[in-house]
């Protein structure tokens, strides 16, 4: 009642604004076990999102480095011949070698430290000079302008028919497909993680429906569209969903520091050294905080849009079903 | 206990509805018929007809009881008339629409129009009763200030001033009626339709009942009740729509 609609012979009457209410509550509930459970689960898939999208990157990285490395470099190796003066084909094929346009470097490989290359077959008394042994030439290359390696491999023939050229070309192409692999497969998993957590929101979408019925039939009597109640079922996923993807990501985000801070703590141990082989480093960097961040909002628009979507259209079947005579039960006549 | 006051100014204005539709006596047409019912019937799946050859109007303004034995098909009818149920024959037109016509999207804004009682009440319990009562504002995207004094007025009115913050499971079942009846109440409706609105009240309560359907009617509002209760339509001159068998007699 406004304040013109009050008449003088009802002073006593208590201001309908003086009476203190609550601020309105959700018309969903809020908590409830299913809830809870879905929270559970949504949280377990944005830990394990977070994880795999972490892990794809942390490959990425370490392959890109080892193939930067292995790219910097190429080998000359000159096979031991009778008629053939090592020295001589050694100085040579540096000398070929640097004068390349694109090669920023070329040292041969002396004796002593192909001997220690071999140490691990052959052990530490070598004699070198007794063995006919292939010598190399270490040649470092302008990455980003490598130099000709078919006119480098022609000049070396024709000089010196014993030399081949090792331009790393099919360790790179391992590494690049192998990263290609990874990737594909962290995407692959990320793709079944996100399906599985829409379907298990579909599902908790309409067990939550279904539990709630009954608020679904108060709102339809009393005039709702089927958009108002879909905004009140999203709200409520929103906040689950936002939550669990929160507690989920928060999860790896720590996993991801933690296990950074336990490898530059236990640097150059044998288990640090090992996981750093096979894992590289397990920082993730500031990206991958952002693509974690990334997750987190994606799973929570991934389910609410999943909740307004099956709420739409499980209200339509309500409605059909419920309308149709041909397909009620009949049991209230 | 219900107030001796008069008719809350949330009821009491005769304000356009929202759909632009007349809402209360003073831009009514006399006597139009706001529901028309012609040779309806209805048959859940392959089973007998629940409801036959129904035809009947309902007059704006007007007070009638709809009454017959269990299984009659009172509840079926209601939900007709709420256009919860589609019929399998017949027309129905309410408002001055073929309701066959009319496409899914516009359902709730008519059944905006009507003010529906339950006899279970159909009250979400997690809700206070002011929330309860203000849902059919609420899903109208009404600001909550806009209504606020309203359906506090309306509480008060219907007796439950007391009870504004009481959640549904802690109301006595008049008390539940009433939150229920004052929702249904709450938008002005054109017509008011209660199942069985007195079956779980003790008869006192039933008589106060059934005086702030007479007052709602007196404002113009045309109310039906199902009912079993014969002494409650012994104490109002009004229509009854017996349902005997799945067939309608009216006897004004």
């Amino acid at each position: 009642m406004s304040a013109a609609d009050k008449t003088p012979a009802q002073p006593e009457r208590k201001k309908p604004a003086d009476v203190k209410t609550r601020p309105h509550g959700p018309i969903v509930p809020s908590a409830n076990v299913q809830g809870s459970a879905l929270l559970a689960v949504i949280a377990i898939m944005s830990f394990l999102a977070c994880l795999t999208l972490g892990g794809v990157s942390m490959v990425r990285a370490t392959a890109a480095s080892w193939q930067s490395q292995i790219s910097r470099e190429i080998t000359i190796q000159i096979k031991p011949d009778d008629n053939l003066d090592m020295d001589k084909a050694l100085n040579d094929a540096r000398n070929i070698a640097s004068s390349f346009v694109g090669v920023t470097g070329a040292s041969i490989m002396d004796k002593q430290a192909t001997s220690r290359l071999l140490e691990p077959w052959l052990g530490a008394s070598l004699n070198i000079d007794e063995l006919p042994v292939p010598r190399l030439v270490i040649v470092t290359i302008d990455e980003s302008a490598p130099p000709d390696f078919a006119a480098l491999r022609d000049a070396l023939a024709k000089k010196i028919p014993q030399a081949s050229l090792d331009d790393h070309r099919t360790w790179v192409n391992r590494l690049v497909s192998m990263a290609r692999t990874t990737v594909a497969i962290g995407t692959g998993v990320l793709v079944l993680v996100f399906s599985a957590m829409v379907l298990t929101v579909i599902f908790a979408t309409r067990g939550a429906l279904s539990g709630n019925r009954h608020i679904v039939e108060v709102l339809h009597f009393v005039g709702a569209e089927a958009s108002f109640v879909a905004n009140e079922f999203q709200k409520h996923f929103l906040i689950i969903s936002l939550k669990g993807s929160g507690a989920g990501s928060a999860l790896a985000a720590i996993f991801f520091l933690l296990a950074s801070w336990w490898q530059s703590r236990s640097l150059a141990t044998p288990a640090s050294d090992q996981a750093t082989a096979l894992f590289g480093t397990f920082s993730v960097g500031w990206l991958g905080y952002v693509g974690i961040a990334l997750t987190m909002i994606l799973i929570a628009g991934l389910t609410t849009l999943t909740a307004r979507l099956t709420v739409m259209r499980t209200i339509y079947e309500i409605d059909q079903i419920r309308s149709d005579p041909a397909r009620s039960d009949g049991l209230n006549t | 206990m219900l107030r001796k006051t008069g008719w809350p100014g949330a009821v009491r204005r005769s304000l356009k509805h929202p759909c632009g539709a007349p809402s209360g006596n003073v831009d009514r047409e006399p006597q139009s018929a706001v529901i028309h019912f012609e040779n309806v019937g209805l048959r859940y799946g392959l089973g007998p007809e629940i409801l036959r050859d129904i035809t009947f109007d309902i007059p704006a303004s007007s007070f009638q009881f709809l009454t017959g034995p269990s299984g009659a098909g009172k509840t079926t009818l209601l939900k007709l008339l709420f256009l919860s149920l589609k019929p399998t024959r017949g027309l129905i037109r309410m408002f001055d629409r073929d309701i066959a016509s009319i496409p899914r999207e516009d359902l709730p804004m008519l059944r905006r129009r009507i003010g529906i009682v339950f006899q279970d009440f159909q009250l979400l319990d997690h809700l206070t009763t002011y929330e309860n009562v203000s849902l059919p504002l609420r899903v109208r995207g009404k600001e909550e200030h806009t209504y606020r004094s309203d359906v506090i007025e309306l509480l008060k009115w219907v007796g439950l001033g007391q009870r504004i913050n009481v959640l549904p499971p802690v109301l006595s079942g008049g008390e539940k009626q009433r939150a229920a009846i004052a929702r249904a109440l709450m938008d002005r409706p054109e017509i008011l339709l209660a199942d069985e609105p007195t079956g779980n009240v003790d008869p006192p309560m039933a008589r106060r009942l059934l005086g702030l359907f007479r007052e709602l009617n007196r404002q113009g509002t045309a109310v039906l009740i199902a009912t079993h209760d014969f002494a409650l339509m012994d104490q109002v001159d009004a229509r009854r729509m017996i349902l005997s068998e799945g067939r309608l007699e009216i006897y004004s």
